[in-house]
């Protein structure tokens, strides 16, 4: 039976009778297309996002045999150019943001104490997108028409003259696809963060995953137009013929760089916010004490969102750009390490001051701070230009952003997938097969990337498909692919572990660790409604507050039950004062169909069928009107927004 | 589970220490185009810059570990007590205050480095034109009516002007032990310098993604005393020496009456296609290919008989030579010197 329903015995079996009937989905086929509960599409999330990582790695296994020997044969460049494009691409834009957005869509309600999304069907259709634009990309791979410009792309290669065929218009079709699913989530979590906290939930209790999320989605609002902006240029050149990268036409090719960096820079940004989010989560938890400097560690959330959009240049130092210029960018990319350097020593100071229990999630905190200074010392070395034009496309570089990204993004994904898998599923893990799993992880990833650094600075370029014996490189190179296929073997137990505790794991408690915000105060998964009575925060640790807990349990004021339909309170958006409940929408699938209006346009217009195009326009444009269609009173999620 | 894992902080301290040894003998092993191994005024002052940004860097990683490693072999147990003091100085200070002044001092260092690459020399010794292609290296010297592919001659110890411009989509220009790399932008012409300090013979090779043979554009760059390079530079400038053996003259016949001629120059011949390499100086160059295959009569032969075995995609069709004539032709190619 539920946390919920044990730690409240005076409960009123009758409003959790009305909350399960107007937030319960029947298990139908229809509702598996139509769900709108942000746990179900937060899980789905995570799981897509997860195959498109296998395929991604899979991929990275074949361009690591083909490098393990110089002149080997095993791919054809063809087919090394593709499978290096789509690797980048696939873990950046499918894997790295949507895995994230997976977590942010399961765990914001939950830690907010809301009973869903602000927008829970902008939430569906965000899904959707994202999984037909995931499809889309890589049903091309075996096509032999995916993607081979390299994840950034670089105009005049990329354009029609120089790359004819398909592989550009997957690119920047898929990725302006994948872009709608993108923007809709992040809107989704500013509003969620700032409407539809639980009352008494000032934002200086607002949890720090949270803040990352609401720092990442207001970077996503101002990055992605640019790389939108770029591919609607770059697909334009391509097909109707005209010159904005042409510089014998007046274009630019530098237009490029700038339009990419502006969004690619934040953009490492974006995937890595989160998850020094999710080590903000876990650490507390396991030194049994809150996090340390609180406000330093928000403040540097939004500094590191601001200053990200002045640092896009150190991408293009041996552009030949003025020296002035690289100076200016060179310092604010020197400077943006700092933020970073903070939340470190919160971490650190948090577990120096406290009594450190030493579970699964934190070993996968400490692979990643390991791993990440590693990668945060290379990153001020290419912050110093004439440093950076030595090593830049160099595998100096390669190294440097897998530590970023590895150790950045998949350790803290890893230590948080441990962390909520109770959560998310109900069940507990075996820690010894996690165990196992981290030290190998830990191992191959370090002797995948870190000869790397080597390789580079012996002077190999990266994205070569081949390269000659007796440069020094060969031993190097196949070290890296002993490594890649032990970091293989790791992550393949990570899944053999999470498949064993979905059969055979003992039921979770509502709170496996002692965690301290909210959504360990309820039930594992948690109830459709997540909270019967929704809760009073009094404390940054509502989850260790006595106050807080007891606000779930005697359950006494009705404001807070809100039984009488799907509703759940709005708050004042700083101090979290309760102003009125809100009307949520029902289950549609109406998300569905408009992502399939997209899907239909965006593959005609692929191919150039452009009557297509337009009916797949037009069921969009149909199923939008009837989707926002004014419903009856009090049964429309514009409400929330008002 | 705890006493395993309560070495491991340092084990991972033995990181930077075997970081060192390996670097070291990356810097000083033979025949790798090592930054670490400069022969060059950028790539040396680079190199310096390099061990100033790596020492730091193991200083910043050794106190992380440090402390991390303090909070797991001292923070754990149920005898230690949870402190709820308030660090926010601590972390103020050595999250901010600490950074702050090394990366200003390292940002001062990188300063002065990067004026110190960009001070082009007033009076260049010498001034050369490179054109990146896909996938090759067109090389011209001002004053010098040849051209040579993927090889840079210069005196060395005289700063040498290198203009770069591209005939189709960016590529960069990159010779580690000599200097750092600048790209070649389409519509735009760079300008980079270079000074060789040692003679020999340094590799280069493209670094911006160019495309399905990005892997083989190589260069190489011979840094040698005055006086030889004064004479390579005047062989640059002729024509090719006239056909000394028959077989030579027979092949100079099927090179101009082949398609070869269509699509590659040789000076004082009737060849003077614009598409590929110019081959003047063919015999005396390093490799086939921009580092593709070395330079031999056997693989020459193959180059000619079907270069998409070796460079897939490149702009070379197959040729139907006849294998009769083959060796005339390779004759006549090595004597190009």
């Amino acid at each position: 039976m539920s946390a919920v329903a044990e730690r409240r015995p005076d409960a009123e079996p009758e409003s959790v009778h009305r909350l399960t009937e107007h937030w319960g989905e029947a298990p139908t086929l229809r509702s598996w297309f139509s769900t709108v509960d942000h746990k179900r599409i937060g899980r789905r999330y995570l799981v897509t996002a997860a195959v498109f990582f296998t395929l991604a790695g899979i991929s990275a296994l074949a361009l690591r045999a083909q490098l393990a020997r110089p002149e080997a044969r095993l791919l054809s460049p063809q087919e090394y150019n593709q499978l290096f494009t789509m690797h980048g691409t696939a873990m950046i834009f499918l894997f790295a943001t949507p895995m994230l957005f997976g977590f942010g869509n399961f765990l914001l309600p939950l830690m907010l104490g809301s009973r869903d999304m602000a927008f829970p069907r902008l939430n569906a259709f965000g899904y959707w997108v994202f999984l037909f634009a995931g499809v889309v990309m890589w049903a091309s791979l075996p096509a032999g028409a995916a993607p081979n410009g390299g994840w950034f792309a670089y105009v005049p290669l990329t354009e029609r003259e120089h790359t004819p065929g398909a592989h550009l218009d997957v690119y920047t079709l898929g990725l302006l696809f994948l872009g709608i699913s993108t923007t809709a989530g992040a809107i989704n979590f500013i509003v969620t963060a700032l409407k539809l906290r639980a009352p008494g939930m000032s934002l200086n209790r607002v949890p720090l995953f949270v803040w990352a999320m609401v720092a990442t989605s207001f970077m996503v609002l101002f990055a992605l137009p640019a790389l939108n902006l770029a591919n609607a240029l770059l697909f334009l050149d391509r097909r109707f013929g005209t010159h904005f990268y042409d510089p014998g036409a007046g274009g630019s090719v530098l237009l490029w760089q700038h339009l990419f960096w502006i969004f690619g820079h934040p953009d490492v940004y974006i995937i890595v916010l989160p998850a020094l989010g999710i080590v903000s989560a876990i650490v507390p938890t396991f030194s049994r004490r809150g996090i340390a400097a609180y406000p330093l560690v928000v403040l540097s959330l939004v500094a590191i969102a601001i200053i990200s959009f002045g640092v896009w240049v150190h991408h293009m130092f041996a552009t030949g750009l003025p020296q002035l210029s690289l100076s200016f960018f060179s310092a604010a990319s020197t400077v943006i390490t700092i933020p970073s350097g903070i939340q470190m020593f919160a971490w650190l100071a948090t577990m120096l001051l406290g009594r450190v229990v030493l579970r699964v999630p934190l070993l996968f905190v400490i692979g990643f701070i390991v791993t990440f200074v590693i990668g945060g010392v290379t990153g001020a070395m290419f912050a110093i230009t004439a440093f950076d034009r030595q090593v830049t496309d160099s595998y100096f570089v390669v190294a440097h952003f897998h530590y970023v990204l590895f150790g950045g993004a998949v350790f803290p994904i890893l230590a948080g997938l441990y962390y909520w898998l109770p959560k998310f599923t109900g069940r507990l893990f075996s820690e010894r097969l996690a165990r196992w799993a981290f030290w190998l992880i830990l191992v191959g990833m370090n002797v995948t990337f870190f000869p790397m650094h080597l390789s580079g600075l012996l002077g190999m370029p990266r994205r070569v498909y081949t390269y000659p014996a007796g440069l020094d490189w060969d031993p190097w190179m196949a070290l890296s692919t002993v490594g890649s296929y032990l970091l293989a073997v790791g992550l393949l137990l990570v899944l053999v572990g999470i498949g064993h505790a979905l059969r055979r794991g003992p039921v979770a408690p509502a709170d496996p660790w002692g965690g301290d915000t909210l959504e360990w105060t309820t039930a594992s998964p948690p109830r459709p409604y997540n909270f019967a009575v929704v809760p009073e925060v009094f404390s940054l640790h509502p989850g260790w507050d006595e106050r807080t807990r007891a606000s779930i349990a005697d359950g006494a004021t009705g404001e807070r039950i809100l039984a009488d339909g799907r509703r759940t309170p709005l708050t004042s958006e700083l101090d979290g004062r309760y102003e009125r409940p809100a009307e949520m929408p029902e289950q549609s699938v109406r998300p569905l169909l408009a992502a399939v209006g997209l899907l239909v346009a965006v593959v005609a217009l692929l191919f150039g069928w452009y009557p297509v195009a337009g009916a797949g326009a037009l069921l969009l444009a149909v199923t939008l009107a009837a989707w926002l269609w004014p419903a009856l009173p009090g049964a429309t999620e514009a409400r929330v927004a008002r | 589970m705890r006493r395993g894992s309560g070495k491991s902080p340092q084990r991972r301290l033995a990181l930077p220490i075997a970081a060192v040894a390996l670097l070291a003998l990356a810097g000083c092993a033979g025949d790798a185009p090592s930054t670490l191994n400069p022969a060059g005024y950028g790539a040396r002052r680079v190199e310096g810059l390099w061990w100033l940004l790596f020492w730091i860097s193991v200083a910043v990683f050794v106190e992380v570990m440090a402390l991390l490693a303090w909070a797991l072999l001292r923070r754990r147990g149920p005898r230690t007590r949870v402190r709820h003091g308030d660090p926010t100085r601590f972390v103020a200070v050595a999250g901010a205050g600490l950074p702050l002044v090394l990366l200003v001092t390292v940002y001062g260092f990188g300063l002065r480095d990067l004026a110190a690459l960009g001070d082009q020399p007033d009076q260049p010794a010498v001034t050369v034109e490179v054109t990146g292609h896909k996938w090759w290296w067109e090389v011209r010297y001002a004053g010098s009516a040849g051209a040579t592919a993927n090889e840079l001659h210069v005196p060395v110890g005289e700063p040498v002007r290198v203009r770069l411009r591209t005939a189709d989509v960016l590529h960069s220009f990159w010779v580690p032990q000599l200097m750092p790399k600048t790209d070649l932008i389409a519509g735009r012409v760079n300008e980079t310098w270079l000074r060789a300090e040692k003679p020999g013979r340094y590799r280069g090779q493209c670094a911006e993604y160019c495309g399905l043979q990005h892997a083989h554009m190589a260069l190489q760059v011979v840094a040698e005393p005055r006086g030889d390079f004064d004479a390579w530079l005047a062989r640059l400038s002729s024509d090719a020496p006239a056909p000394r053996t028959e077989a030579e003259r027979r092949g100079l016949t099927v090179f101009e009456r082949s398609a070869c001629a269509a699509c590659h120059t040789v000076r004082g011949t009737s060849a003077n296609g614009t598409a590929g390499p110019e081959l003047t100086t063919v015999g005396s160059r390093w490799s086939l290919g921009a580092g593709t295959l070395p330079n031999d009569r056997g693989h020459l032969g193959g180059w000619i008989v079907d270069a998409q075995n070796s460079k897939p995609g490149n702009a070379m069709p197959p040729q139907p030579v006849p294998a009769a004539d083959l060796p005339d032709l390779i004759d006549f190619l090595q004597s190009l010197k």
